[in-house]
């Protein structure tokens, strides 16, 4: 297919906003009080709206490829499955207690703003276009999510064990979103090692600050990190995702709201 | 082909459809909250763009919709209606008239720019326009305000986010 490292880079995109927002979305209505509840929710609302806009492209160029697929942003969501989903490893780890979701979404939010800032003016004006309005969205959740990041790693001494455990539990799963996929590196080009390489260094700089002020300290860096979620080898929890997400399409193929 | 009203003008089509309320803010209209950006004609066909607010929000369907049903029940149907990302849509898009009609609603309207923080701003009370107020909430009832309260008269109240 024409285009295929777009598709690719799309889906890992689009997926990995969907994952996040299924995810956070058990939470609805379980958060810790109201106001955390209703953020959360928010969050999870525009996290589905961008893997929206995501999945409306890639739907359209693969339609342009073939026009007997008939691809939609709802047949990219709710009928592939595990192996053909690119989300990061991260996206789909369970929610934890409260901190553990908290650094969850702060490391994911901040690789987010990261990479749309680098899609913002690039060569390929639709995403380009999805990326400049999903970064002020997303100046929120890194900021909402930083700020509890800061609360709870210099809170109460049991609040402050707990995020330590959470930030030693979550980091090898951090890796991988600085480690380009071989569609990743298609479509950067020959500048994809230098891109990857700077925006590590940029949510490196911006992680540290924050967990700093959380008087969190950063695990050694050098560990062995987890990869495959972009290229479809994933932990066993995302098969547990797609089997409540999808479970109406498989069901009742074709149903409609 | 169904038949193409004649004598209908761009202007008409930005009146008959900018009037169209937003669903969950029913005082403001599509035109005063800066969803609607463009009515155009390419030679039969107007071109009508919109832009979201947010990127999930449920309203742009909604508000699609009531598009459509408008210009149904004219009669028009020789017109495209788009959705257009970029420029992406700002607070700094609603207008003077806009602003004032979410304040007498009880929505304290958007002041000052994205890069100040929440925590840092006191937007008058829509009750009591005092502005001993503080934030509760980053995020509210919906994706496009934040909950405010006033030590003055103890209301609670919905804050428009610069966007």
């Amino acid at each position: 297919m024409k285009e295929q490292q777009l598709f690719d880079y799309l889906l890992m995109l689009a997926d990995s906003a969907l994952i996040m927002s299924q995810r956070l979305s058990e939470w609805n209505g379980h958060g810790p009080g109201l106001e955390e509840d209703i953020a959360l929710t928010n969050i999870t609302l525009d996290l589905l709206g961008q893997a929206r806009y995501l999945y409306q492209y890639a739907a359209a160029i693969q339609n342009q490829n073939d026009t007997t697929l008939q691809a939609t942003e709802d047949s990219l969501a709710y009928l592939r499955d595990a192996q053909e989903y690119k989300n990061v490893l991260l996206a789909e780890l369970p929610n934890g207690h409260w901190g553990v979701t908290i650094m969850k979404l702060f490391f994911l939010v901040q690789w987010q703003q990261i990479v749309y800032e680098r899609l913002v003016g690039g060569r390929d004006q639709s995403l380009s276009a999805i990326a400049e309005k999903a970064l002020k969205e997303t100046a929120y959740h890194v900021r909402w999510s930083g700020e509890w990041l800061k609360r709870l790693g210099d809170g109460t001494v049991e609040s402050h064990a707990k995020m330590e455990d959470a930030l030693e539990e979550l980091w090898p799963y951090t890796g991988e979103m600085f480690h380009p996929a071989f569609y990743e590196e298609q479509f950067f080009g020959k500048e994809s090692n230098r891109i990857f390489d700077e925006m590590k260094s940029v949510w490196m700089q911006k992680i540290k600050a924050v967990l700093n002020e959380a008087t969190l300290t950063l695990p050694f860096q050098d560990i062995w990190m987890q990869k495959g979620g972009k290229t479809g080898v994933h932990t066993e929890h995302l098969g547990y995702i797609l089997a409540e997400m999808q479970f109406l399409q498989r069901a009742y193929p074709g149903c409609e709201w | 082909m169904p038949e193409v009203k004649q004598d209908i003008t761009v202007s008409y089509i930005r009146n008959l459809v900018g009037k169209i309320p937003d669903p969950e803010i029913p005082v403001i209209s599509i035109t005063d909250l800066g969803i609607l950006r463009s009515v155009d004609k390419e030679g039969e066909m107007f071109v009508i763009t919109i832009t979201p607010t947010y990127s999930g929000c449920p309203a742009m369907d909604f508000i699609s919709m009531s598009i459509r049903m408008k210009l149904a029940e004219e009669g028009i149907v020789n017109y495209r209606l788009e959705t257009k990302l970029s420029p992406a849509w700002t607070t700094a898009w609603m207008t003077e008239r806009g602003k004032q009609q979410l304040l007498e609603f009880g929505i304290a309207p958007p002041s000052g720019n994205m890069e100040e923080r929440l925590e840092q701003l006191h937007p008058a009370c829509p009750q009591c326009n005092s502005v001993e107020t503080e934030l509760i909430n980053a995020f509210g009832s919906t994706a496009c305000k934040a909950l405010f309260k006033c030590r003055s008269c103890g209301e609670p109240f919905d804050y428009f986010k610069c966007h």
